[in-house]
């Protein structure tokens, strides 16, 4: 079997189908003993559990998974995945779940980390490495927190860990050709959906 | 027997916040007779971004760059955990043979996912025993913190065991240190979210020190530049919040081989961080001057 999933998108398809085909996880292997919860490092801040998503899954409340903070608070530590009795991997499942958040466009429970991410591939597409400050001041600017995380800056600056000008690379032009690829073929999915 | 070079993938941070683990890595490399061949114009493996939104992009990436090793025939050696363990994902999954197909169709290059990934942790490791050590670090108690990344899941990355590893604290017994026991040596420091979550990583990487300091250590030892940004930036703000008395130095590993091998701590960087660890090895007896060496 494989392990890590097929690649083709499905939104339209019922949750936990979504999930077990895009993750490769069987969802209804998962007998509740709160394993993943336990072991944690974000659940004390997630609105659910991870044993409480994968019951949710298991039960199809489609809204309240991909509305959950739990997807975005997740940091993929897959501590949960290393200890899971049942060998089912929960961050490969969390991760499946962003993507159907992602795909659906529904607004989502973190929009400072999901901003971050967004901004982060913004970067990679520009200029193919990402450039630390600039990932800074853009996540300032739009997330409106425009004084955050501003302590480290002089201390990054005076040790010289931080260039104030974007990376040159050559590749760009295949970065970028690479974005526009998987964008394009990501439309092609989902036009063959909705037909 | 080991190759003696290796493509080398530093990643972004490496280029930037994690300077002092490239230079060190480098310098302790060229001593043991490592070639490291650094990939031309390589890209970001995509990091926690990409497979956090969006799974294309989370194979592609890092695709890109084991094509560019697999086309210099060498194993491409990665220093950071996090790119360590986006392209060993890569890979892994790039092993059926429809994503490869459609990796391909992207990258619009031939590769047949044949690239041989590994740590430089586990390049020094199988190192040490012909290792000269000209400093022994025998005066350090050092606590080895892996994090998430370089163990975890072990049917990919296959790097130690998940929940106890032991190369790093082998690797600095190796060198003449001592290394504690203690039960955090893979638990989360909070990863990306210092910029979106500060008050999470300062908790969990404070949980992480006051565990390393009651098990008895002078220092912290590390792999990931994510993990040292959050263990060593943020002392100041945990000693406020959290009304701790000690500060704990964060070093990478490779700046400790690179001290016991006889560079000295400006060679090294280590200068450069926030917790600065020199009074600590003024005090063990190890920040003298070191050899002078041309890279």
């Amino acid at each position: 079997m494989n392990m890590t999933g097929t690649i083709k998108p499905s939104p339209s398809s019922d949750l936990q189908n979504f999930v077990e085909s895009r993750s490769g996880q069987k969802v209804l292997r998962c007998y509740q003993c709160g394993k993943c919860s336990a072991g944690c490092p974000a659940s004390y801040v997630m609105d659910m559990g991870p044993r409480q998503i994968m019951r949710a899954i298991q039960l199809g409340l489609r809204e309240k998974v991909l509305e959950s903070s739990t997807i975005w608070l997740c940091i993929s530590c897959q501590t949960c995945s290393a200890r899971c009795p049942n060998e089912i991997d929960i961050a490969r499942v969390m991760e499946s779940l962003r993507w159907l958040a992602a795909a659906e466009k529904s607004e989502p429970a973190e929009k400072d980390i999901a901003l971050f991410h967004q901004l982060f591939l913004t970067l990679i597409k520009r200029s193919g490495r990402v450039h630390e400050l600039s990932l800074g001041a853009l996540y300032n600017l739009l997330g409106r927190h425009p004084f955050a995380n501003m302590k480290r800056l002089p201390g990054m600056l005076a040790r010289g860990k931080l260039s104030v000008l974007p990376p040159r690379v050559k590749g760009v032009a295949e970065i970028r050709s690479l974005f526009a690829k998987v964008k394009a073929m990501e439309k092609e999915h989902q036009k063959r959906e909705v037909e | 027997m080991r190759p003696d070079t290796y493509a080398y993938y530093p990643g972004c941070t490496l280029h930037s916040t994690a300077k002092e683990y490239d230079v060190s890595a480098r310098l302790v490399c060229h001593k043991l007779g490592i070639k490291l061949q650094e990939l031309e114009n390589w890209t970001c493996c995509g990091a926690s971004s990409a497979h956090t939104t969006n799974e294309l992009l989370s194979i592609a990436l890092p695709a890109r760059e084991l094509q560019a090793a697999e086309e210099m025939g060498l194993p491409l050696a990665v220093a950071c955990a996090l790119c360590f363990s986006r392209l060993k994902h890569s890979a892994y999954e790039l092993a059926d043979k429809e994503k490869l197909d459609l990796v391909n169709e992207l990258l619009g290059k031939e590769f047949h996912n044949t690239t041989e990934v590994v740590h430089l942790l586990k390049v020094l490791y199988e190192e040490r025993d012909a290792m000269t050590v000209s400093r022994p670090l025998s005066s350090l108690k050092i606590a080895c913190y892996y994090g998430c990344l370089l163990v975890r899941p072990q049917e990919i990355v296959d790097l130690d065991d998940v929940e106890n590893p032991q190369i790093m604290d082998q690797l600095m017994e190796r060198l003449g240190a001592v290394t504690v026991d203690w039960g955090f040596k893979t638990e989360c420091c909070g990863a990306s979210l210092p910029l979106t979550k500060p008050e999470m990583v300062l908790k969990l990487s404070h949980r992480i020190l006051s565990q390393a300091k009651q098990a008895g250590a002078d220092c912290v030892a590390v792999a990931c530049p994510m993990c040292h940004n959050n263990l060593d930036a943020y002392q100041k703000d945990m000693k406020r919040k959290y009304s701790d008395k000690f500060e704990l130095p964060v070093l990478y590993f490779t700046q400790l081989a690179g001290l016991a091998l006889g560079f000295s701590p400006k060679q090294l960087l280590l200068d450069k961080h926030f917790t600065s660890p020199l009074p600590m090895l003024r005090d063990k007896g190890l920040a003298d001057a070191g050899i002078a060496i041309k890279v």
